[in-house]
């Protein structure tokens, strides 16, 4: 529809508001209060402009526009005088207790309110009287908290209460008092709270892990990356100073996380920076461990790779290149996938289950956009944080529908939500316990993972009958499979959410089911498996061996040494296979980041370089193959671990390695050999992709200290470092335009020099980036093909013994993000929970410790009480440091020791 | 003809001038206190460094000859944790001062500080900052802050009220 902007004529999109048109159209209009992913409030009125009745209207009238939504030859202004003096007006009252902060402040820089102070040109404070001050709050190892500068927009609560459904952060006191924190101190329990960072447009809430090694925007040389702790491929933007990484942002990326990250992708960066990093080649001499010199280790290497039988260990957090020539030095058929037996016939299950079946795997934004959940098995918020707040905004589509239905645009927030009152869209969640989601789910159902597959094979059957219906089920259960049935069978988009979390083939299975079946019916059901790691499914497309056929090879001779890729073994399976494993090898090379146990047992250790400090491509558990660039390049031994074994390829004399200088040359090698991720090497453009003649800098253009920050060391200023593997380059020259997608290296913009520049990025606002969002999907549906058979066998509880189910923690689970400080500080101990009658019948209270028997093992671990466990089941923490959890669920002994 | 002449007696006239040349370096000349020479860091009143390791002077210098690092003391006081400028580099504009929110950083009428050896021209914080406030010996910037440090709480700077009490709903 055509409006009409200070007499010229615009086409924009109905169904949005007037500041939505207007940012789209590129004019600079000023907001706190709106925000794309919350609609509008109008708390601010900061985006005022003038309306016009028709063309004959001179005076017209002050209208907000984020609550007013455009139609035909809507006439406004934005420049007006009277107007443009209403804006400045309005910022002179929000500032008039601001601080005098800006220099001390974290925000400083990329403020959004710095950014609207200029925008409406108020420069002058009049104000001559007292400023109203607040005591600040400890709100836990990620976020500051620096109330002063609060303009009360009401983005924060909106955010942590609304968007994520957080119960402990709020408003308190009033008019211009109102304070926004906590009741009282503590720890922010909400797992997206760092997204209040970007959220608040002031520096209450900042990053409180940079300000450890503070560093201004302007100063971070950054790179376009993706998270690497978990397998959902948020996109982020990493920054780094003086060779160290200091800060992960958000980077939009429309299809995938939007504008949020979760907790442990924002702040479980540092262990980047860690002081147990290995950035030497180590060898063993004399039974010790040494650094040694680069090209000591080489012709160690030369002597190891001489005659050796190898076998190559891969890993599901490295790169598809790093994998790819691993394949290649040792051979794909000494090839294995270093994950647990249970992780590898899932996800390879789950790859078929995704490439024969009719549902597709849905990014983010259609899981958000679904109108019926059904999550079978997954605690989603523990293991694909980001999911579940997709998974939290599923349930307002009602809401919407009801919207539309009553006239109200779905974006005016606040009449959505009255008029939806608790209507939500139906989401069921059936897992071993109580999960997070379980405050905005219809019905949560928790028991045994074989219960849960039941339900699911159930649920399908009620759908369509005929699907496999399991043996005898309860009434109860009966009941609660038709109930899901028929909401999901009501829905326009239902989708089904699994995953690998059970180690349960059975779950897997009958998620898939319920999914088919609704396909069979005639709904485009989708069907989200998660995983655990950033590249599981790059690795299981390779098609590596099963890891117990590497061990199997080792013991009986066919391979008499391992190259073991980024990965602790221990993690993968029992520590006595490991510990066989690792004494039978003669020769042990290990390529990784931190010192582990497997590390510790190694004969050479070469040191990898860590995502900002590699490029690759990881594939998403949606299938999505997505590009990460280094930040910068690492000083010293450190490279990539591709170039690591191409360098042991070239010591062994194997031609072929010469041939892969770059990046894009191992990439290439990559998908010609493995078709099924042939499209990676659309992820992003080649490395001799130019902007108008130049590459893409990585440094914005007012990067500081370029002729001082070096100069201790020497006053002739080395040559920026070259990069032959992308098109970034370690500089702050380049042409100043919009780079494709993928290789948005920061968002920025004249006059926006906040996150919210990412305005400017999007082809209309909250859609998607400019030229497409990044990443190419590697799996597609086939349609038809039958049910998977179920089981009919029903968990029964034993009284002597617990089936023990895994747990899962954002903050400890994940191998990586517990090396940052930060996020250690939230990690739990381990521990064995047990529910309270289960623990009073032991004679155990909570805390204290109890022996736990499995796989012939005996672990002491203090008891927590879970009430939310069914009987007969307890649950162990996964990953957590002092307890082997590869192959969980496994019934246990638990006595109380003497 | 007569241009060269007039040349002559002008010349002449000269040098019967005061002279303006003086005899550097055994006479030094007069330099007013904004002249822009060595660059130095300075203290707050109350002696505590100045700087607040904001980054503007580092992004305003057009060679980019300011590099520091930003680090706080355990009551949230900002400082640099290392404060460099190559000298080698510096075109004295003076931008860096004129950026400064704080006063800590000022440009000295000392403008004697070659070197033969161009590492030499580096200066660290320990070869910057002086013991007293140089040009501004009021003004300190902890005072207007709201932010809080050691010995100043919440509410104690220039024109602010005490912390709100935010359990109170009194309109
Ligand atoms: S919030 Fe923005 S305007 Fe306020 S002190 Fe911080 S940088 Fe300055
Ligand atoms: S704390 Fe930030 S987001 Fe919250 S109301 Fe204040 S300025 Fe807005
Ligand atoms: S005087 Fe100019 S060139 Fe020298 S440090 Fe300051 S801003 Fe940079
Ligand atoms: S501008 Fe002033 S306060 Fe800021 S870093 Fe430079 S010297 Fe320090
Ligand atoms: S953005 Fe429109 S009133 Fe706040």
């Amino acid at each position: 529809m055509k409006i009409f902007v200070d007499n010229r004529p615009f086409d924009v999109h109905a169904g949005q508001s007037l500041l939505q048109a207007c940012l789209t159209l590129g004019f600079d209009l000023p907001y706190f209060c709106w925000h794309p992913a919350m609609g509008s409030v109008g708390a601010c009125r900061q985006c005022a402009v003038k309306q016009y009745k028709d063309e004959a209207d001179k005076r017209g009238r002050i209208v907000m526009s984020c609550m007013t939504p455009v139609t035909e030859d809507l006439r406004i202004s934005v420049k007006d005088a009277e107007v443009s003096a209403f804006r400045a007006g309005v910022i002179e009252g929000l500032m008039i207790s601001h601080p005098h902060d800006c220099p001390v402040c974290d925000e400083g820089g990329e403020c959004h309110l710095q950014d609207m102070t200029v925008m409406t040109g108020h420069n002058y404070r009049r104000y001559r009287f007292n400023k109203r001050t607040f005591r600040n709050q400890y709100l836990g190892p990620f976020v500051n908290h620096e109330m002063n500068r609060c303009i009360q927009c009401y983005r924060c609560v909106r955010y942590y209460r609304e968007y994520t459904g957080g119960r402990d952060l709020d408003v308190f006191a009033l008019r211009n008092l109102a304070y926004f924190g906590r009741y009282e101190d503590g720890v922010l329990e909400n797992e997206f709270a760092g997204n209040l960072v970007e959220i608040c447009p002031t520096g209450v809430f900042t990053d409180k892990t940079l300000k450890h090694h503070y560093t201004r925007k302007w100063d971070l040389q950054m790179a376009p990356s993706v998270c690497v702790h978990c397998a959902l491929g948020c996109n982020t933007t990493a920054g780094e100073r003086y060779g160290s990484l200091r800060r992960i942002v958000n980077r939009y990326n429309g299809e995938v996380n939007g504008y949020f990250l979760c907790d442990r992708g924002r702040f479980g960066y540092e262990f980047v920076n860690h002081k147990d990093r290995i950035r030497q080649p180590l060898a063993r001499k004399n039974g010790r461990l040494r650094p040694v010199t680069r090209s000591e280790a080489l012709s160690q290497l030369r002597s190891i790779l001489s005659g050796a039988k190898l076998a190559g260990i891969a890993s599901p957090r490295a790169s598809l290149e790093a994998n790819f020539v691993l394949r290649a030095l040792v051979g794909p058929e000494r090839f294995y996938a270093g994950v647990s037996e249970a992780q590898y016939r899932l996800t390879a299950a789950i790859i078929e289950l995704l490439k024969t079946g009719p549902a597709h795997t849905p990014s983010l934004r259609e899981i958000e956009r679904s109108d019926a959940v059904l999550i079978l098995g997954e605690d989603v918020t523990n293991v694909a944080p980001r999911m579940a707040l997709a998974l939290r905004q599923s349930v307002r589509q009602a809401a919407f529908r009801l919207a539309e239905k009553l006239h109200i645009p779905v974006w005016l927030d606040h009449p959505v939500r009255e008029a939806a009152q608790d209507l939500r869209s139906p989401l069921f969640v059936a897992a071993t316990h109580g999960t997070k989601l379980d405050d905005v789910a219809k019905e949560a159902f928790h028991a045994a993972p074989l219960e849960i597959a039941r339900l699911g094979f159930a649920v399908a059957h009620a759908i369509d009958a005929s699907a496999p219906e399991p043996a005898n089920l309860s009434e109860e259960m009966r009941a609660l499979a038709s109930r899901i049935a028929e909401a999901l069978k009501g829905a326009s988009k239902p989708l089904v959410v699994s995953g690998t979390s059970l180690n349960s083939q059975e779950v897997v299975d009958a998620a898939a089911n319920v999914a088919w079946a609704l396909c069979r019916i005639g709904k485009p059901a989708s069907l989200s498996f998660t995983l655990p790691e950033c590249n599981s499914m790059g690795l299981a497309l390779m098609g590596a061996k099963p890891f117990v056929e590497g061990m199997e090879a080792v013991r009986n001779g066919e391979a008499d040494s391992l190259v073991v890729l980024e990965n602790d073994l221990y993690r993968r399976t029992s520590r006595e296979n490991v510990d066989a494993l690792l004494a039978t090898a003669q020769h042990v090379i290990v390529l990784d980041l931190l010192a582990n146990p497997t590390t510790a047992k190694a004969e050479v250790v070469l040191p990898a370089g860590s995502f900002a400090e590699a490029e690759g491509t990881l594939v998403s558990s949606e299938g999505r193959a997505q590009r990460l660039f280094r930040v910068y390049a690492p000083g010293g031994d450190v490279q990539e671990s591709w170039r690591w074994l191409r360098d042991m390829m070239a010591e062994a004399g194997r031609q072929e390695a010469t041939a892969w200088e770059t990046f894009d040359d191992v990439l290439g090698s990559t998908a010609q050999a493995i078709p099924a991720i042939h499209g990676a090497v659309g992820a992003a453009p080649p490395a001799t992709f130019r902007l108008a003649g130049a590459k893409i800098p990585r440094e914005p253009h007012r990067y500081s200290g370029r002729t001082a920050m070096l100069a201790n060391i020497s006053v002739s200023e080395p040559k920026p470092p070259e990069d032959a593997d992308s098109p970034l380059s370690y500089t702050m020259e380049g042409y100043p335009e919009q780079p494709p997608p993928a290789l948005t290296p920061y968002f920025w913009a004249p006059g926006w020099n906040s996150i919210q520049s990412v305005n400017a990025f999007q082809e209309e606002i909250a859609g998607p980036l400019r030229g497409g969002d990044p990443g190419v999907r590697l799996i597609e549906p086939r349609p038809g093909n039958g049910y998977r058979s179920c089981v009919s066998e029903a968990f029964v509880a034993r009284g002597e013994a617990w089936l023990l189910a895994p747990l899962y923690h954002i903050f400890g689970s994940e191998e990586l993000s517990p090396w940052a400080p930060a996020v250690s500080e939230l990690a739990p101990q381990t521990y064995v929970a047990l529910r309270p009658d289960d623990a009073s019948r032991l004679g155990a209270e909570e805390g204290q410790e109890v022996e736990v028997q499995w796989n012939g093992t005996a672990h002491r671990l203090p008891v927590k009480f879970r009430a939310d466990l069914p009987a007969g089941v307890a649950g162990l923490p996964v990953g957590l440091p002092g307890t082997e959890c590869a192959g969980l669920p496994v019934w246990a002994k638990i006595s109380k020791p003497l | 003809m007569f241009s060269i002449l007039r040349t002559l007696w002008n010349i002449l006239l000269h040098s019967f001038r005061p002279r303006v040349t003086i005899q550097y370096p055994d006479e030094k000349p007069y330099l007013a206190p904004r002249y822009r020479g060595r660059i130095i860091l300075s203290r707050d009143p109350d002696g505590g460094e100045r700087c607040v390791a904001c980054y503007l002077c580092a992004v305003a210098c057009p060679v980019d000859c300011i590099s520091l690092q930003a680090t706080e003391d355990e009551h949230g006081r900002r400082y640099p944790d290392f404060f460099r400028i190559n000298f080698s580099r510096c075109i004295f504009c003076g931008y860096c001062e004129e950026a400064c929110p704080t006063y800590a950083i000022q440009l000295t009428p000392d403008f004697e500080i070659c070197e033969y050896d161009r590492q030499n021209l580096v200066y660290e914080k320990e070869d910057l900052l002086i013991s007293g406030p140089g040009k501004y010996p009021d003004y300190s910037f902890w005072r207007v802050a709201g932010v809080q440090i050691g010995g100043k709480a919440k509410g104690e700077s220039e024109r602010e009220d005490a912390p709100a009490d935010v359990r109170n709903l009194l309109p």
